[in-house]
């Protein structure tokens, strides 16, 4: 545990019944860091998310924020800006209203012209100042979630909690949002706990990205190092995709579809074992006595993924620029290319 | 879409049929009540609406039924629905029981009711009041299957747990949940209650009259026996008067539901 961390979750745990929500969880969050916490469904992101904010009582573990311990404190003293995967807004309340509510109930009382410029700040910031008057009922689904976002800001929260924000949304609206959440959490400069459980979009705005499994965090690293040297089958498996392919180990090294590549720390080291390897990490050649065949291709835009069956009747995804897959036929030669990048290895059967 | 000829004539009569079987009664107490009673009159007579204003027992009687209608109102706002809320929020495994103790006045024949809590009313009369408006009380547990289902259907149609948490971790304590959040929203659930709730203190009559309470109910069926013209034009006039009372429920949606939505 770094001192410099704002944030520290320690060692947390909850259980419901014989179900591990939380094993003895342990994160720290520097200050102004985006982190997200990825993970599929039941693996204890939301739970985590909530216990910070306080909606969540704990059994065990401590939560400290910015060098004061916040574990036993109630949810509406903690200063968390919250946002719902559920459209939350009150619809009894405009988005102004909505936005000025938490400044309302803050112990100073925030002088009402000071509150207004607070909101229009903030609904501006969202790029909603036209819509400041409308109910929720009157606005889409991504504009609520923005109200709903300036809302969270405006108390000036300690912590900006996300939880799974876009998940409502269609997909255009989700990447536009997405990319707005980040804008604005990097120019205010707020640090930000996203649980989500859609890893494109962790790792396409996260500082760093917390992959989570029954309760615990396999690994937590910057959205490349995670991808590019996952500490666990689970993290290469779950993060983008892996073909696994038999190969023999030897040492640091695994033997696979006639190449031999570096093996990640954590794979086994020797006997029988399955490389997780990615698709762009396939080398696909035209050639009519290779020993594999194209099922299909799907195209991608500037690359193709190909689904091929080897020989041995195994079957492998490849993703090659687009030119590349041009103009192979049924019969290809198939071999891991970029030797340099080593694969997480797992035993086999 | 233009519809066709057919169904706008089948939607035509069945909005006619409705009509025709709400608005016969209502006629008939009309044409009962401007019925010719006394010697001296012929034709039309509107004595018995002129002779309403002469009954001094009917004025008290419906103060009083007001009155204990406002109490029956103030008892839901201010228990029925916190604790409808609180249960929906915070004790979800007492939802079953809560509802079925609500429903058990339904349940129960009014005849049964009055036995019970007959020695708890002569206590009342004795050492605590003998007002009508006394009442309330066992009002405000006759009115619970119809406001608690309208409050728990209104509960149900939003998601009062994301709104409760979320005003909390904006620094709401528990009471400014319930009322400052959640009361608003299911504000048509509440109005909807409160007003089945005064047309049944209004037209209650079963419990009072056993009970020996000169209501609203009781005091037209006194003067039934006395004049049925005038009893018909009083039961008419108090169906206009809820009718009014209707009227005036705030529709906030009309206002807000002007401008349109447009895409994110």
């Amino acid at each position: 545990m770094s001192a410099s961390a704002y944030v520290q979750l320690v060692d947390l745990a909850k259980y419901f019944g014989k179900v591990k929500a939380l094993d003895g969880l342990s994160l720290d969050i520097a200050e102004g860091e985006l982190v997200a916490l990825l993970g599929p469904s039941g693996c204890g992101k939301t739970t985590a998310l909530r216990a910070l904010a306080g909606l969540q009582e704990l059994d065990r573990g401590a939560m400290i924020v910015d060098g004061k311990d916040v574990t036993f404190q109630k949810a509406s003293s903690r200063g968390m800006g919250m946002v719902f995967q559920a459209y939350s807004l009150f619809p009894h309340m405009t988005a102004r209203e909505n936005v000025e509510y938490g400044l309302k109930l803050r112990a100073h009382k925030t002088a009402g012209d000071k509150r207004k410029a607070r909101s229009a700040e903030l609904l501006e910031l969202v790029g909603l100042s036209t819509h400041a008057n409308h109910y929720p009922h009157q606005l889409s689904g991504g504009q609520q979630q923005r109200v709903a976002l300036a809302r969270a800001l405006a108390i000036s929260p300690k912590v900006l909690l996300l939880d799974e924000p876009l998940s409502a949304l269609d997909a255009k609206v989700r990447t536009q949002l997405r990319e707005e959440i980040r804008r604005i959490q990097v120019e205010l400069g707020t640090t930000t706990l996203f649980v989500t459980h859609d890893q494109e979009e962790a790792l396409g705005i996260a500082d760093r990205v917390g992959v989570m499994r029954n309760g615990q965090l396999e690994q937590i690293a910057a959205p490349a190092e995670l991808y590019d040297r996952p500490k666990t089958a689970f993290v290469a498996e779950f993060v983008g995709l892996t073909n696994p392919i038999a190969g023999k180990v030897n040492g640091g090294s695994i033997e696979v579809l006639g190449g031999v590549v570096k093996t990640l720390p954590g794979s086994i080291t020797s006997g029988a074992g399955i490389a997780l390897v990615r698709p762009e990490s396939i080398d696909v050649v035209a050639s009519k006595s290779g020993n594999a065949s194209i099922l299909s291709a799907s195209f991608l835009g500037a690359t193709c993924r190909l689904s091929i069956l080897m020989s041995d009747g195994g079957r492998v995804t490849a993703q090659l620029p687009s030119p590349d897959a041009v103009g192979l036929g049924a019969g290809v030669s198939v071999k891991v290319s970029l030797l340099d990048i080593p694969v997480f290895v797992k035993a086999a059967g | 879409m233009r519809q066709s000829l057919g169904v706008r004539l089948w939607r035509l009569s069945i909005i006619a049929f409705v009509a025709f079987y709400l608005l016969v009664p209502l006629y008939a107490m009309f044409d009962f009540s401007t019925k010719p009673f006394g010697f001296a009159d012929k034709g039309r007579t509107f004595r018995a609406w002129q002779m309403i204003g002469e009954q001094q027992d009917l004025f008290q009687a419906v103060t009083r039924s007001l009155i204990s209608a406002a109490i029956v109102m103030a008892l839901i706002l201010f228990l029925v629905v916190p604790t409808a809320i609180w249960v929906h929020l915070k004790l979800p495994l007492l939802r079953r029981p809560f509802e079925l103790l609500c429903l058990l006045p339904l349940a129960i024949p009014a005849i049964v009711i009055v036995v019970g809590i007959a020695p708890l009313y002569r206590w009342i009369s004795i050492n605590v009041s003998e007002s009508p408006i006394t009442l309330a009380g066992v009002y405000s547990m006759l009115i619970l299957p119809y406001t608690y289902r309208s409050l728990s259907a209104a509960l149900d149609a939003v998601d009062i747990h994301t709104l409760a948490e979320a005003a909390t971790t904006l620094g709401a304590t528990i009471s400014r949940v319930i009322f400052g959040i959640i009361m608003p929203t299911i504000r048509t659930g509440i109005i909807n209650g409160s007003f089945i709730a005064i047309a049944l203190v209004l037209g209650e009559y079963t419990i009072s009259n056993i009970l020996n309470f000169k209501t609203f109910q009781v005091v037209i069926a006194q003067i039934g026996r006395s004049n049925g013209n005038v009893a018909v034009a009083v039961s008419l006039a108090s169906l206009l008067f809820v009718l009014f009372l209707l009227l005036l429920i705030p529709n906030k949606k009309r206002q807000g539901a002007v401008l349109d939505v447009d895409l994110a």
